[in-house]
């Protein structure tokens, strides 16, 4: 049996891939370093720790919202989700002062699998765009949320100690919320990498036709990963009580804009079918870092999301070039004889 | 319907019915398919040979009549349901996931488990090469799909055929876009897939292609079953006699004219990587054959005179007046006209009308101060379907409604309602049904005989044979050949296309 | 197809017919009174503004978030030139050429180098919103002449109408005209249906589409113009979510978010119907919670029922020929 040496297409292919997550490294690296002259403090232990802590809720959005974008969908109600998620897990604790924090993070969780739920069905079962689906499900879950609140906030007095402890609480000195992003970042990628079912979702974003004749459960595994990003958004929601304590109604407004812009600036393809969790995470990791690196440097918060933008469009210009030139090199030469 | 003795077929449809709303795309259709045997599907556009691979694969469901699996009887749910009972259904344009490795693309939803339920991705490409190899072919399953070349898109999928034991193979216009080289590479594959007791059904319109591959044929006309048989006592004729139900006169009724003056005067165009130092004349009144394989370039210069494409050096004069390149808007005001090779994609908007689709390239000249005028439109419309007899319930109906020679017909239409004094066709009969083909053939006959220079791109050897006035070859990018009428033979034509000029 | 879009035409004006109805029953009478129906008319001026062109976007197969950023940014430079001490009536025409060049680097990034319109107008959505930030800060500018914030509080003279209904009402006029009788328009809808078979024609898709950003950035320069003489306020965070509602009434409007499919009358609809919802909702002391949900779902309604027709008639007819 003939092991084909790696053909020069592969290796193309896999030097993009790699270049890609490096590039957002090394824009890392150009955006920390100069904050770190100006305030040396900004890459010490606590520093770093508020970077990653700062960047953690948008990471765990973008994990989820990779799982949509790759199938060449879009959820656009994951703020929406947050904010309602948020809303009635602070509820439910300071209404239940006893209950286990485990039991309240799982409701922030199920209110947002229920979310996904709806926007899953209206996609894949309805065969509608989800960018309007998710549109007037942002408006339906955020108005519900605001319905429910009724004006009201909860306050983090309300709430029990050792949610608040755990929000801001660290183990082995990282950040637990930092941990339980991590976690959930790697399962994120494992499934992607690893089970049929996430790489079937590549192949969908890839080739929609090609992935019905293919004989892929095109609706069951889009409906799948909306469940999957709204029950993301849901827990997200709960990290973020955890965190933040004070929630009002309109916890995680705009998110999704963030969300969106981090996962692409990650090098997840906008029309699917390539990019990867952890690029998302970096992705958000580096928009968030942007956003320190301004306030250290005294960069008045105003041009921060003229940055984000910029980079934004920076981003998917360089995916673009990128594209352009990986698809002339596959193209160039066959690997076979002949 | 008579099924052949022993050994007993794999897969039979017996009496099958389908419709579609209104249409009744398939009435009792019997088909048999035995094993190590290739078995030839026949029959004109809109004869239902696509309803019945789509039924074979699952994605159709059958009305009426049975659907027996090694002499049992079945009913397919889905896609999912076909290929579990051995059916392998490749298609004219591969499906392939561009941004996945052929590996992944050969193991869609079946890749190989290890731990945990976790793709074994080296496992995977173990078997993805053993399966090339039993194919004779030589390709890297970790390399993206993306940028495979139709001929080797076509083997992924004949590999992905054979990783779930395939019993019967079903290729669907196979040989449309491959060149002679590839067509035998195919050829190979199909005795390989024969050997091992598989059954293969050739749907093709190319009747050498058939004799030469298959033992069986069955032929449809409307839906329904009309012929089945061994194909040794056969001869093409015949079979297209029972394709179209009638005595088919010459097919390719040039006309002999007189050739006038230089109209399309291309000089040493050159696309970096494409093709390079193309130069050549077309007269009016001429029809010149643009001949070579796929990928030498021919629809690629075919777009750079039109102005779709940018060139890097050369020059194109139309009428003794240089042309603007790099602008179809220029090349329109010029007079030159072009049906594309992709009649769906590139020729039509297919949700539009016809009315719309045939005013679509005449905007400007319907509208006074930019606003259009819809009765013109409907007028224009109206006419050339008359003119060129297309068959349509309404003009008001999508294009989309149309079967694929009535299509063809619409994108000509557009084109010639400018009266445009170079016409460029590229592919103008594939996937076309023999009648409509004629009617084609004819128009550009007359065309030409009005003083259309006409440039005709074309991967049919007998079209471009019958037809041209004179033969340009290409290869790999070059003019390698230019032969007049009376010296172009097959023979010829091919070598030159191979890249081996006589001398 | 025709008639699938009478469907929904129709059934738009029946929902405009009913929110009228129970708007004037629940109100007791006070919906449909002269001095209500100004104020639904200033309320949607900008909204409409914006979503004229912004049909021609989504019919021609693109999409443009950035808009309400661009109004928000053309507000920030009129406080920022007044402050400066420039008249009016060069800080006006100079807006709009700010919103032309604001939509022609849209058009630049989607027609040139070829990137999504998707992602191109997040990103400007976040970068004009930004650039508006830094041009004005969170100060806000209200010391604008009488003359020009009038044209928000009084209606034109003898009517019930706002101004801004009346610019309206011309500008929808010219943009019906061009959808539907040029034969720009006619080549927007092809691009939108099938963008390469379009090419192949002959139409010069990049230009057209271009031509398209640009207009969508002029008007919603022109509607940041309205919208600061309507509140008398220049803001940088004016309009924030705007593009919301705008998108949402174009979608509701009939507008197939695939492109190649719509009609301006029907925009025109969506862009009544949500305004008169949120009119009669807030006359009727509801919450504008329950508006916010309205909304949403009927931008769900206006994609569904479409998906539901056609999945209705596929089963029934042919669509590709076999």
């Amino acid at each position: 049996m003939t092991t084909a040496a790696p053909s020069r297409a592969r290796r193309v292919a896999d030097l993009v891939g790699r270049a890609r997550e490096l590039g957002i490294v090394v824009a890392l690296a150009l955006v920390v370093i100069p904050t770190a002259f100006v305030n040396p403090r900004f890459v010490e232990a606590q520093g770093i720790r508020d970077l990653l802590l700062n960047a953690s809720v948008v990471a765990v959005l973008a994990a989820g919202q990779t799982l949509v974008v790759v199938t060449r969908n879009v959820d656009l109600s994951v703020g929406s989700v947050l904010g309602i998620s948020a809303f009635l897990t602070a509820q439910t604790f300071a209404d239940h002062p006893g209950m286990p924090i485990v039991v309240g993070m799982l409701l922030g969780t199920l209110i947002g699998l229920v979310c996904g739920a709806v926007n899953g069905l209206l996609v894949a079962v309805g065969r509608v765009p989800s960018l309007v689906v998710t549109l007037g499900t942002l408006y339906v879950f955020r108005g519900v949320d605001f319905a429910l609140a009724q004006g009201t906030q909860i306050n983090a007095t309300n709430l029990p100690d050792e949610l608040l402890a755990m929000g801001n609480g660290r183990l082995f000195g990282i950040p637990v919320l930092v941990l339980i992003t991590l976690a959930v970042v790697a399962a994120a990628a494992l499934y992607l990498r690893s089970y049929r079912s996430g790489r079937d979702l590549y192949a969908i974003g890839s080739n929609p036709e090609a992935a019905v004749l293919a004989g892929i459960p095109v609706p069951r595994r889009v409906f799948t990963a909306f469940l999957l990003s709204g029950t993301v958004a849901g827990l997200a929601g709960a990290l973020w009580v955890a965190r933040y304590g004070t929630v009002d109604a309109a916890a995680g407004t705009g998110l999704e804009l963030q969300v969106v812009a981090a996962v692409v600036v990650g090098g997840v393809a906008i029309f699917g079918g390539s990019g990867t969790v952890v690029g998302a995470a970096l992705g958000a990791l580096l928009l968030g870092t942007i956003a320190s690196c301004l306030v250290v440097l005294r960069i008045p918060a105003f041009w921060q999301q003229a940055i984000s933008g910029a980079l934004l469009i920076g981003a998917i210009t360089v995916d673009r070039l990128l594209a352009l030139r990986l698809a002339r090199e596959l193209r160039g030469r066959s690997d076979h004889d002949g | 319907m008579d099924l052949p003795p022993d050994p007993p077929p794999l897969v039979v449809l017996d009496g099958v019915a389908k419709s579609f709303g209104a249409v009744q795309a398939l009435s009792d259709v019997s088909i048999a398919l035995v094993a190590g045997e290739a078995h030839a599907l026949l029959g004109e556009n809109g004869a239902g040979k696509s309803t019945l691979i789509k039924t074979l694969a699952g994605v159709h469901r059958p009305d009426s009549g049975r659907v027996l699996v090694d002499g049992v009887e079945v009913r397919f749910s889905g896609p999912a349901d076909a290929k579990a009972a051995g059916i392998a259904v490749i298609y004219q344009e591969p499906m392939l996931f561009g941004d996945l490795s052929i590996a992944e693309n050969v193991y869609t939803g079946r890749q190989p488990l290890k731990a945990g339920r976790r793709i074994d991705t080296k496992a995977m490409h173990a078997h993805t090469a053993a399966l090339f190899d039993r194919l004779g072919v030589v390709l890297d399953p970790a390399r993206p799909a993306r940028g495979l070349s139709i001929a080797d898109q076509q083997v992924v999928e004949i590999a992905k055929a054979l990783s779930f034991d395939a019993r019967v193979v079903v290729m669907d216009e196979p040989t449309a876009a491959l060149s002679a080289r590839e067509v035998e590479r195919l050829f190979d594959v199909v005795e390989v897939l024969r050997a091992q007791g598989t059954a293969v059904l050739f749907v093709s319109h190319r009747l050498d292609e058939v004799f030469a591959l298959c033992q069986r044929a069955t032929v449809l006309r409307d839906g329904r079953h009309v012929w089945d048989g061994p194909l040794e006592d056969e001869t093409p004729d015949g079979l297209v006699r029972r394709m179209v139900g009638r005595e088919l006169s010459a097919l390719f009724p040039k006309q002999d004219t007189d050739a006038g003056e230089v109209l399309l005067d291309v000089r040493r165009l050159t696309r970096e990587g494409v093709f390079t130092d193309v130069s050549f004349t077309v007269r009016a009144g001429e029809i010149v054959g643009l001949s070579g394989l796929v990928g030498a370039g021919r629809t690629e210069v075919a777009r750079a005179v039109f102005g779709i494409d940018g060139v890097d050096a050369g020059e194109v004069f139309v009428n003794g007046r240089k042309l603007k390149l790099g602008s179809p808007t220029a090349a329109m005001a010029a007079g030159i006209g072009l049906v594309p090779e992709d009649r769906r994609q590139q020729g039509l908007v297919v949700d539009a009308s016809v009315e719309r689709n045939v005013a679509l390239a005449s905007l400007g000249r319907l509208s006074r101060f930019g606003l259009l005028s819809r009765r013109s439109e409907q007028r224009l419309a109206q006419d050339w379907a008359l003119k060129l007899r297309i068959k349509t319930a309404r003009l008001g109906a999508p294009a989309a409604t149309l079967s694929g020679g009535n299509q063809q017909k619409v994108v000509l239409a557009k084109w010639l309602s400018r009266r445009p004094s170079v016409l460029i066709v590229d592919e103008p009969t594939r996937g076309i049904d023999v009648g409509t083909k004629a009617e084609v053939h004819r128009l550009l006959s007359e065309l030409a005989g009005e003083g259309v220079a006409v440039l005709m791109i074309s991967s049919e050897l007998p079209e471009v044979l019958g037809m041209a006035d004179r033969v340009l070859v290409m290869h790999e990018g070059r003019l390698v050949d230019d032969i007049p009428r009376a010296d172009a033979t097959e023979e010829r034509v091919a070598l030159a296309a191979a890249g081996r000029v006589a001398s | 197809m025709a008639e699938r879009f009478a469907r929904w035409e129709t059934a738009l004006v029946a929902f405009l017919v009913l929110v009228a109805v129970v708007g004037q029953i629940r109100t007791g009478g006070a919906f449909l009174d002269g001095g209500n129906l100004f104020y639904l008319g200033l309320d949607i001026g900008e909204i409409a503004l914006i979503a004229l062109p912004l049909t021609l976007v989504v019919v021609s197969g693109e999409i443009d978030l950035s808009v309400a950023s661009v109004l928000g940014l053309s507000s920030a430079v009129i406080g920022e030139l007044w402050d400066a001490g420039w008249t009016l009536e060069a800080i006006l025409p100079t807006v709009v050429v700010l919103g032309a060049v604001c939509g022609a680097v849209n058009g630049f990034l989607v027609t040139r180098l070829g990137l999504p319109s998707l992602a191109v107008t997040i990103g400007t959505l976040a970068l004009y919103r930004g650039l508006a930030l830094v041009v004005l800060g969170d100060r806000a500018v209200a010391d604008f002449p009488a003359s020009f914030t009038q044209f928000g509080t009084t209606p034109v003279p003898g009517t019930w109408l706002p101004w801004p209904i009346l610019l309206c009402a011309v500008l929808a006029v010219v943009f019906a005209i061009l959808l539907h009788t040029s034969s720009f328009g006619r080549s927007v809808f092809a691009i939108g249906s099938n963008e390469e078979g379009a090419r192949f024609s002959g139409i010069r898709v990049k230009r057209v589409k271009f031509t398209l950003f640009v207009l969508t950035g002029a008007m919603a320069a022109l509607a940041g113009i309205v919208y600061t003489f309507r509140f008398s306020s220049a803001r940088a965070d004016n309009g924030v979510g705007l593009e919301l509602a705008v998108v949402a009434a174009v979608l509701l409007g009939g507008v197939s978010i695939f492109g190649g499919r719509g009609t301006l009358g029907g925009v025109l609809a969506g862009v009544l119907l949500l305004g008169g919802l949120r009119n009669v909702l807030i006359l009727d002391d509801v919450s504008t919670e329950i508006l916010t949900v309205v909304t949403g779902l009927l931008l769900l309604v206006s994609v569904l029922a479409p998906a539901l027709t056609a999945r209705v008639r596929s089963s029934r007819t042919v669509r590709r020929s076999p």
